[in-house]
């Protein structure tokens, strides 16, 4: 049976590992391998990179870094950060990333996501959407959200921009929840459960985990494939093999990484 | 020993030399056919389409280089697909290495295809290759499409319908999930495809 997956999320900057609360005031976390590494030892069962500062510089997530991560780790890894054609995804996914998640971009261009799947197979492909819900109540997404002063509102609703990525070609969607983001209240299960319910490829909830019984939560009530977070593990608030532990107890199945 | 990487363009490529690297070997990436014909052991990684992956292989003139192939050979992920007869996806004539048709996933209810994540393996078989993966040890899958089971089927997985995990066929081996993102569990695979025990 295919298990539920726990991923840590590292945003990048200058080649460190940072994090901010509601998508600002970033503060350093740490060095990319040993962050990677230790994720990898606590039997994390995927690994997601966003270079936060690529996209509002117009440039693409460094390909060094990468490299060095996909010598060192055997869990899969996907990589983020102003991927804008298929020669950016080439790069990244030959220097050893699993997969490439696009989010700016791909609102600038959808074109996109078709061409990358074409090259590359939709496995690989992975859409990520800032998505918050606006004063009429409506879910809308956001670009640029790597840099507060640039983040820019769009016109586009979420749920359409969920229907339209995958018949594009995405073959995951990454949900943040921007609402939620950092402030460890829990995921935003109204939000993810609509996504679900449109949503036939796998879907990962982003931004709001707190505890363990959020995770527990989240993959009960949303029925989602995998739970991202940041601070959560990077403060040690809570611990992988703890909470894989709590899971499998409420019979949710999760890899046993022993 | 000689470990080659057919450089069949999969995006893989410089995972599976890494994970090979973990285990103290430098495979050589080649699409050189006196290379491949001398080496010991032979890997076909592959991720993308059997279309495009099939059309690499026969732009390089190495399709018969690989039917050829009489070192123990180890297909990864499309890489095993294309060891098959042929594939449902672009209609593609493969290369006929293991019997078999290869067809897409029918997802269902709280099925979704792609298969992405971490999935149980049931060894039905021994084989040198599953050598100390135990059943219910679990490996990292990304993939549309699966291989049917048949009398060459080492391991099943099961995503809504039970499928080809791990297939031999003489000097042939093929895995559909990724050994070089499959932690311990894929290191072992590897190890044992290249141990001088493989038999």
């Amino acid at each position: 049976m295919l298990s539920r997956r726990i991923i840590p999320c590292l945003d990048v900057r200058d080649g460190r590992v940072v994090k901010g609360v509601k998508f600002r005031d970033h503060v350093d976390m740490g060095d990319i391998l040993e962050l990677a590494l230790r994720y990898r030892d606590e039997g994390a069962d995927e690994l997601v990179f966003y270079d936060i500062t690529a996209s509002p510089e117009g440039r693409r997530a460094d390909r060094s870094w990468v490299e060095r991560v996909a010598r060192v780790i055997d869990i899969p890894f996907c990589v983020a950060g102003g991927i804008r054609d298929v020669e950016d995804a080439r790069v990244l996914l030959y220097a050893g990333a699993d997969k490439i998640s696009v989010n700016t971009p791909a609102l600038e261009r959808p074109g996109l996501i078709g061409e990358l799947a074409a090259a590359f197979g939709v496995q690989c492909i992975v859409v990520g959407i800032d998505s918050l819900r606006d004063e009429d109540g409506e879910w809308r997404v956001r670009q640029y959200t790597g840099d507060p002063s640039r983040t820019r509102a769009l016109a586009k609703r979420m749920l359409d921009w969920v229907v339209e990525a995958q018949q594009l070609g995405a073959g995951e969607i990454v949900l943040n929840c921007m609402g939620s983001d950092g402030v460890r209240n829990g995921y935003d299960l109204v939000q993810l459960r609509a996504v679900r319910k449109l949503c036939d490829v796998p879907l990962i909830a982003s931004g709001g985990a707190g505890t363990a019984g959020h995770f527990a939560q989240v993959f009960r009530d949303a029925d989602v494939d995998g739970a991202l977070a940041a601070s959560v593990f990077h403060s040690g608030a809570i611990r992988i093999p703890e909470l894989k532990r709590s899971l499998r107890e409420q019979d949710i199945e999760v890899r046993d990484a022993g | 020993m000689q470990v080659v990487l057919i450089d069949s363009g999969g995006a893989n490529i410089g995972s599976v030399k890494y994970a090979l690297e973990r285990l103290g070997v430098n495979a050589q990436l080649t699409a050189d056919p006196q290379v491949i014909a001398s080496a010991d052991r032979v890997i076909l990684p592959g991720v993308g389409a059997a279309g495009p992956g099939m059309a690499r292989l026969r732009e390089l003139e190495l399709v018969d280089v690989v039917r050829a192939v009489r070192q123990p050979l180890l297909g990864v992920c499309l890489g095993m697909q294309l060891l098959f007869d042929s594939s449902e996806e672009d209609d593609t004539q493969c290369l006929g290495l293991v019997p078999g048709r290869v067809r897409k996933l029918a997802g269902g209810q709280g099925i979704r295809v792609p298969q992405m994540g971490w999935n149980t393996l049931k060894p039905l078989r021994e084989d040198s290759l599953l050598s100390g993966v135990p059943e219910g040890a679990q490996a990292y899958f990304v993939h549309s499409y699966v291989a049917p089971m048949g009398e060459d089927t080492l391991a099943t997985s099961s995503h809504g319908e039970e499928f080809a995990a791990v297939v031999r066929h003489g000097n042939c081996w093929g895995a559909q999930f990724h050994p070089e993102r499959s932690a311990a569990v894929g290191a072992k695979l590897l190890e044992n495809f290249l141990s001088e025990r493989l038999a």
